[in-house]
């Protein structure tokens, strides 16, 4: 933490689409920096001070509910942990998350796409009998290390940086992206789940699933909670090559 | 006008909203949820130490059932719990975990051997029992007898939530997201759905339902620094108080964290200390042993704020440019430990301290963190007073709490309750028809519509931004950790003074739809009313119980105050709710009022008291042969949905 007070200038993209005769364009905000003064503090400030109409997602400010990612500086990540002082010459600026339906200025539809994956993926555990457990009784067991490799991979928060930085998602709308590739490794990993190699192949196993990933790894360098997407969708990839 | 009809209308899709609405579908109910954000970014997500379920798989937990839980959760809510409800949690919470487990939440489970851990600041070795191998694990957690806080790593909120959202995905039930409702729709004490502002549009939709569930959470930011997700703005509460029919419990019981980091206010989980993290003053002094001798850092989540509190006064805090703080020592559970099971806390100091708590100390102090008061609910989760509407979760006053939650009680009650509130939920839709006259939908949708035509035309005003702020510090300088009579009175006039104010709003971006000043505009008063309702309850309630602690009333007082704050707010134009209180009844507790064990005990006992004491003890020996369930039964008989009843099975013992 600097002690040292120096003026950051943000720019920030302006665009309400609710707003008849808006028009997309940057605007410059000056703020006086504070210590420990991250992006979710500045946005606020900014709001409060400046110009009550930006519109940005946050909600736990803390990293783990993957509301506010943006592009800061060129980058996708989190900003609610984005301090100010990662960045020396004070110019900040921000651009809302590519890839999403953008709801205005920062903010960006996420939650809409997000649901889309889920169903797609169906990202649920797929066991007739789940619904019938006999929740008085002992619990199935599980190996304590499957539990811990599950979790690894459940780690996602859904922010959407993996989308946002991949560019095969670009040229194919309907690519399913490293978070929906994530989401079906988990449920594959887990002994819970007794769909089989082929029923997995019939979600991913085309041009819009994981042979169609050109392996640029966009995922891989901006996902916030560094989950190991490369490994992951080569061992999906090796796993549908052996399906037909 | 824009009207949505369903069965079963769910107001907030965290996860005691997700678990009452699943219930509902399974029931065959048509099912709506409304959430201000995606509900997998709801605020459960961040509940990272576990949820207290007293498996008793680990052998730290070995022993452990219902009774113990029972007993913990009576004791550490001062005895200000509702111990029907605090009974059907701890019977239900075995199998929402187990529930959970089919439904894919990948809990931390038990290995075979011997571990090393750390208690009590020494490295001691356990030794796990072959036959519990890869059952259901738990942690040591503040104010619990045994280990009984299952988790997966330090993410378990997050694990649950994302299980109950995919499920509710599985079933097929919509989740209108970036929806708020802005007030309730109600007919001769009945509740009918919700006025609803879409934060998009800017529209307005009358949702229209027989069920109305209120599971919107706490109202941690109605102080200005809180562990809690800047969407806990309680809202939910505030829409039922304004009916002025439906009635809110115990708001003065505002629950403080002993460990968020300074100055940020984001927690670092009570696992930090359940693993054996250790609490140190400016000296580097170990204090909390000198205060509690017996729990020390694991005493109760009230008695460790306020004991750190005291020796910060003392002078031992930390001096920093945000006031002073204390210590939180983890580096003596070791990097593997760290990394594994208390990973996202290390995230948060690498992100926001720009520390490795591997190595180095982590600056805390006690923050605000939890609301026991909310919507005042019968055990069935229905307002005692306004039909039809239902809550669940930090939003309810189900009242399990009582004066202080238990670590690791809060996601437990979240599902538990939509457990049981949800099957209460779709018995009332199979027994209820949908009789409301559009005239009423009409009168409060044009009641709102006004209301924000009003904001977007008056010129000039005051700044919701302002006012927010102005009440949060109100609540943090008057409304905190400690109480005193002088502070709550002039809390309680400066807040009157702001209510008024809050009624002059004017805007400076004055479009209806997407517009964050308008979110403002429309909650500030409403928070303004709640923070009414928890410094006016705080000013009224003389006596020390819980996490309300009075500097000038240091005693529990069971005989004058052994009851709930109820409040109402019926006239809209008062500066002030109305309080009533309702007696909890000593002769039918299963645990009469006794001593939580920490520092002197100065209640001031009720004289039910030792009359049921007696009364217990005559049971007891009338009935030798009884075993823990029939004397329950003969103690405390509970309904609870038929098909929750069943006994629990645990590791070498059976359903005994």
């Amino acid at each position: 933490m600097s002690d040292q007070e120096r003026v950051l200038k943000f720019q920030i993209f302006r665009y309400n689409p609710q707003k008849q005769g808006d028009k997309p364009r940057m605007v410059t905000y000056e703020i006086t920096e504070a210590p420990g003064m991250t992006i979710f503090i500045a946005l606020n400030d900014i709001r409060e001070h400046q110009d009550p109409s930006l519109q940005f997602d946050f909600v736990c400010r803390a990293g783990i509910c993957g509301s506010c990612a943006m592009i800061v500086n060129g980058q996708p990540t989190l900003a609610c942990r984005t301090l100010t002082s990662n960045y020396e010459d004070g110019q900040i600026k921000l651009l809302p998350l590519p890839g999403f339906e953008l709801i205005g200025d920062l903010s960006v539809n996420t939650g809409k796409f997000m649901r889309a994956m889920s169903e797609r993926v169906e990202s649920w555990i797929h066991d007739a009998y789940a619904d019938e457990v006999n929740f008085e009784k002992l619990e199935e067991r599980m190996d304590p290390d499957v539990a811990d490799e599950i979790y690894e991979l459940e780690r996602c928060v859904e922010c959407g940086c993996c989308v946002s930085a991949c560019a095969t998602k670009r040229m194919r709308p309907d690519f399913l992206s490293a978070v929906g590739f994530m989401r079906l490794a988990r449920y594959a990993l887990d002994p819970r789940d007794k769909r089989s190699d082929e029923e997995f192949y019939e979600i991913i196993g085309d041009d819009d699933g994981v042979f169609g990933c050109m392996t640029l790894l966009g995922c891989e360098d901006y996902c916030p909670k560094d989950l190991p997407h490369q490994t992951q969708i080569a061992y999906l990839r090796r796993k549908m090559a052996f399906i037909r | 006008m824009k009207v949505i009809y369903t069965d079963s209308l769910v107001i907030g899709g965290g996860l005691a909203g997700l678990r009452v609405a699943i219930a509902s579908m399974q029931r065959g109910f048509d099912t709506i949820v409304l959430s201000l954000v995606p509900a997998k970014r709801s605020h459960s997500a961040a509940a990272q130490g576990g949820m207290q379920a007293s498996l008793g798989a680990c052998i730290k937990g070995d022993g452990d059932d219902e009774e113990i839980h029972f007993a913990d959760t009576v004791k550490g809510s001062d005895w200000g719990c509702d111990q029907d409800v605090a009974r059907m949690f701890v019977n239900t919470s075995p199998k929402a975990i187990r529930q959970l487990s089919a439904w894919g939440v990948p809990w931390s489970r038990v290995r075979r051997g011997d571990h090393e851990v750390v208690i009590n600041g020494k490295k001691v070795t356990i030794t796990e029992k072959d036959e519990a191998h890869g059952l259901i694990t738990a942690r040591d957690f503040g104010g619990t007898k045994k280990w009984r806080t299952c988790y997966t790593s330090d993410g378990a909120g997050h694990t649950m939530l994302y299980a109950m959202d995919n499920k509710a995905i599985q079933m097929g039930i919509p989740v209108h997201e970036r929806k708020e409702a802005i007030a309730l729709i109600h007919e001769d004490g009945v509740c009918y759905g919700a006025i609803v502002r879409d934060l998009i549009t800017g529209k307005l939709i009358a949702y229209v339902a027989k069920a109305t569930t209120i599971a919107t959470g706490g109202y941690g930011r109605l102080y200005a620094i809180s562990t809690n997700a800047v969407i806990s703005e309680g809202i939910g509460n505030a829409i039922a108080l304004e009916t002025g029919i439906a009635t809110l419990g115990n708001m003065e019981a505002v629950q403080f964290h002993p460990t968020a980091i300074v100055p940020v206010g984001i927690l670092t989980t009570e696992g930090c200390r359940g693993d054996g993290g250790l609490l140190l003053d400016k000296d580097g002094y170990r204090f909390m042993p000198d205060y509690e001798p017996d729990k020390k850092e694991l005493a109760s989540r009230d008695v460790v704020s306020r004991r750190m509190t005291e020796h910060m006064r003392k002078g031992k805090g930390i001096p920093s440019r945000y006031g002073d703080h204390l210590w939180l020592d983890i580096t003596l559970l070791g990097r593997k430990h760290i990394e594994k099971n208390l990973r996202e806390v290390k995230e948060i100091c690498e992100y926001f301290l720009g520390i490795d708590p591997v190595e180095e100390y982590i600056p805390v102090r006690p923050t605000q963190h939890y609301s026991m008061g909310g919507i005042r609910t019968k055990p069935t989760g229905e307002s005692p007073t306004l039909k039809g509407l239902f809550s669940a979760g930090e939003a309810a006053c189900w009242d399990m709490h009582g004066f202080n939650r238990l670590g690791g009680n809060s996601v437990a009650e979240t599902v538990v309750a939509g457990m049981i509130v949800g099957e209460y939920v779709a018995d009332y839709c199979s027994e209820n028809s949908l009789n409301v006259s559009t005239s009423t939908i009409q009168h409060f949708m044009k009641r709102e519509e006004k209301k924000i035509t009003d904001l977007l035309v008056r010129d000039f005003g005051e700044n919701p931004f302002k006012l927010k702020a102005q009440m949060q510090k109100i609540m943090m300088d008057k409304v905190g950790i400690f109480r005193n009579g002088e502070d709550l009175e002039q809390a309680v006039e400066e807040l009157k003074v702001l209510n008024q104010r809050a009624k002059r709003i004017a805007l400076r971006n004055r479009i209806s739809s997407s517009n964050p000043e308008l979110v403002e505009a429309i909650r500030v008063p409403k928070m303004i009313k709640l923070a009414q309702c928890v410094a006016y309850g705080a000013m009224l309630r003389t006596e020390s119980r819980g996490a309300h602690a009075r500097e000038d009333y240091l005693e529990r007082n069971d005989r004058d105050w052994l009851k709930r704050t109820l409040t109402t707010w019926k006239d809209d134009s008062a500066d002030l709710p109305q309080v009533t209180y309702e007696d909890l009844d000593v002769m039918k507790m299963e645990m009469p009022p006794g001593s939580r064990g920490y520092g002197v005990d100065n209640t001031v006992h009720h004289p039910d008291t030792p009359k049921r004491e007696q009364e217990i003890e005559d049971i007891k020996k009338a009935n030798p042969g009884a075993d823990r369930f029939e004397l329950q039964e003969l103690l405390n008989p509970i309904p609870i949905p038929e098909k929750f009843k069943g006994k629990n099975e645990r590791i070498g013992r059976g359903f005994k």
